[in-house]
């Protein structure tokens, strides 16, 4: 059995028959000096101007797309070293949002969570500079992920229009622009991030809604995945297998695959982007540990069904343990795949059968 | 008719003649004359106020970013500045936007409704948890031993209360039943042992508080996870317990939406002044709820959205304030409280001291229509 759709991203040299494509979710500790950089270019007392914050954005950018590469993965992004945070970095491209000042999420962590005012509009191109310049510093495969409509609409205030679904559908309709531009300029791997679906899964029907506007006439060979992360899965499937895309890409790690029984039934019919590390304990798990936790994965899916990446964007680790956990990974999957080739795999797929009485 | 409950006043203020005078005019500006009806309309928010944006900043290098940095109850001195500064800010927020009810604000409540039971020796604070449907989390608090009242609200409203005349001033507690909800038990083993065990402490708390003019008893998870058959008396019981520990007015204020049917109407059977309603997430169950089961002589109508930017018209508050009194057919309302539906921690702080401002305006204008 072969999966077009996934093979694509297989490097010419990679050495076993079976593919366990390695990639990440998306974010990435940035470099100290590119915070530093920032806080020069935000003080009007300094000449650090615009053009030098840029070219400190693109050595990060070139830097971490390079330590992507240096751990090994099939498909690279550059970190989003070019983003501060999913819904405000594409709330100040999109027309009819705006800025009034930060909110609480929890503690002292607060975000600028900002208001649509007015009907949104796409303006300027959000990610094309972003996906040429990480395509070109790399000759690996390059996934562009995207903060998604539902999340878009969710995490802002809605002051425009009568209810959130009719925002999401107009966003979305955003989103299917954009990807028809990095489509046309080369990409070939995109990712939806809706964490929001999440904090409520009763939604499933507005998300599932918004892919389809997302999706159309985006040809079938580009790959389209789905992030989701932090919820209560069994509320979302198997609802979420109509989706019209090519790949889920859960966190299950965090929770030690304590809902993995979830998806076992009905038969999972698309790509399982499985998180293998987590992103919220800052110690490297080993090579061996993550070998089991793929082979998790193969408990719901065959391996051409299946992906390895963490659970979640890796931002928030230092930065040291994010490169130990992807390099680690790269090379437990390469593992899997050689005792796969070997045949020395046996995994039980499908439903759990019910224990004796 | 409806009189302040502000407590006995003293023989020096009745004997002061002028005194009388003033609240003989301060009375006639609060209560409209108009026919029998003599509604006063109340303007105040459920408090849980955000930062100012400089408390944000200097609270977060103070504090800093993580699960331990959080509000224990025994903060030092700067960390304790820094809150009275801010603190003094949106008391004057309120008094330069004019509202009838001043809160002290809630700004040390890192854990939203749940702080009470975060700074108490019995609980012990574990992962960050969600709070309601909303992107906001606080620390989960693990009751292991017995509640004992900690006095740490009390202790804020004093420090409101030397900057808020006590007939303006209004405490703010979560309710019993939301707060047992927020938290884990594992020490009373029981459900209706631990909601009682709470509303003890609530009861507790509230008696440490120095004079009050009215009391908010917020109670989402009445809505957000309605109490079953049984529980919904439990709860009311538990509310009333609480509202008794005050001779203020009570207002118990669910929202996110109404209440259910049973729940409502064993709400009503609690000795409390005024139960709130949600208008801005349901208007048709509330509605339903109020001309089936009746209401309390005193309202509260969450009409400004406490979670949405959008800054309301006072007139837009004004008219659906005699919309709901419209729909009901009766006008006769002692007090009305106007307020913000939810707390106001989740606007940036310029868009939270606008909503103030209208509703205070709403309220003027609600009295001189009905005058």
């Amino acid at each position: 059995m072969s999966n077009e759709n996934k093979d694509q991203f297989r490097q010419p040299d990679h050495e076993s028959d079976h593919f366990l494509l390695t990639t990440v979710v998306g974010s990435y500790p940035k470099p100290k000096w590119l915070n530093r950089a920032k806080e020069l270019y935000q003080d009007d007392d300094h000449g650090f101007d615009e053009d030098d914050y840029q070219e400190a954005k693109d050595d990060a950018a070139r830097l971490i797309t390079n330590e992507h590469e240096r751990a090994g993965l099939d498909v690279v992004v550059d970190g989003e070293m070019r983003r501060n945070e999913m819904v405000e970095f594409f709330a100040h491209r999109i027309e009819g949002y705006e800025f009034n000042g930060p909110v609480k999420v929890w503690g002292h962590n607060y975000f600028d969570k900002p208001s649509v005012v007015s009907e949104v509009e796409y303006d300027e191109s959000w990610l094309v500079d972003e996906y040429e310049f990480t395509a070109e510093a790399s000759d690996r495969p390059v996934k562009v992920p995207i903060t998604g409509p539902y999340t878009l609409a969710n995490w802002s205030f809605n002051e425009a229009y009568d209810d959130d679904d009719e925002l999401t559908l107009e966003l979305a309709d955003l989103v299917n622009e954009e990807i028809e531009k990095l489509v046309d300029a080369g990409a070939r791997y995109i990712q939806i991030d809706e964490p929001a679906l999440a904090t409520t899964p009763d939604d499933h029907a507005i998300v599932g809604e918004a892919l389809e506007h997302i999706v159309a006439d985006i040809p079938d060979d580009v790959r389209i995945g789905l992030h989701v992360c932090y919820g209560d899965y069994s509320r979302i499937y198997p609802e979420i297998l109509e989706f019209p895309v090519d790949e889920f890409d859960l966190e299950l790690a965090n929770g030690d695959y304590d809902q993995l029984d979830v998806f076992k039934d009905p038969e999972f019919s698309k790509d399982l982007a499985l998180g293998v590390c987590d992103a919220h304990v800052a110690e490297v798990e080993s090579v061996e540990q993550i070998e089991e936790n793929i082979k998790k994965g193969l408990e719901v899916v065959p391996p051409e069904q299946l992906v390895v990446s963490p659970d979640c964007g890796v931002k928030l680790l230092p930065r040291e343990v994010a490169y130990g956990k992807m390099a680690n990974m790269v090379q437990a999957a390469r593992n899997v795949e050689a005792d796969l080739d070997a045949g020395n795999i046996d995994v039980e797929r499908g439903a759990p059968t019910p224990a004796d009485d | 008719m409806h009189v302040s409950k502000s407590g006995p006043e003293s023989a020096e203020t009745r004997a002061n003649y002028c005194c009388v005078l003033e609240r003989m005019e301060n009375i006639k500006r609060r209560y409209s004359l108009a026919g029998d009806t003599m509604t006063e309309y109340v303007s105040t928010t459920p408090g849980l106020y955000p930062l100012p944006d400089w408390a944000k900043d200097d609270l977060s290098d103070l504090k800093g970013h993580q699960k331990h940095d959080l509000i224990s109850g025994d903060e030092g001195e700067e960390i304790t500045t820094a809150y009275e500064e801010a603190r003094e800010e949106v008391i004057g927020v309120q008094q330069d936007a004019g509202l009838d009810r001043i809160v002290e604000g809630q700004l040390r409540w890192d854990d939203m409704l749940a702080h009470p039971l975060a700074v108490a020796d019995a609980v012990e604070t574990r992962g960050i948890v969600r709070y309601y449907d909303n992107n906001n989390f606080y620390r989960e608090p693990v009751v292991q031993d017995d509640l004992e009242p900690t006095g740490d609200v009390a202790d804020e409203l004093e420090t409101a209360a030397e900057l808020a005349a006590a007939d303006d001033l209004q405490a703010v507690l979560p309710g019993p039943y939301s707060l047992a909800d927020l938290a884990t038990d594992e020490h009373y083993g029981d459900e209706a042992a631990f909601l009682g065990a709470v509303a003890e402490f609530l009861e507790g708390e509230v008696d440490a508080f120095p004079e009050h003019e009215t009391l908010f008893l917020l109670e989402p998870s009445l809505v957000e996870s309605a109490p079953e058959d049984g529980q919904d008396e439990r709860a009311s019981e538990a509310i009333d317990r609480v509202a008794s520990a005050t001779d203020a007015d009570v207002v118990v204020q669910p929202y996110w939406g109404a209440l259910e049917e049973k729940v409502y109407a064993h709400l009503l059977d609690a000795d409390i002044d005024a139960v709130g309603f949600d208008f801005v997430a349901n208007q048709d169950d509330n509605l339903y709820n109020i001309q089936e089961y009746g209401a309390p002589d005193d309202i509260a109508l969450g009409l400004a959205d406490g979670q949405n930017t959008l800054v309301e018209d006072p007139e837009a508050i004004r008219d659906r304030t005699e919309w709901v009194e419209g729909q009901l057919g009766v006008t006769d309302f002692e007090t009305v409280y106007l307020t913000t539906n939810t707390e106001t921690f989740y606007l940036p702080y310029g868009k939270y001291v606008e909503k103030l401002e209208v509703l205070a305006e709403a309220a003027d204008l609600a009295e001189v229509k009905a005058a």
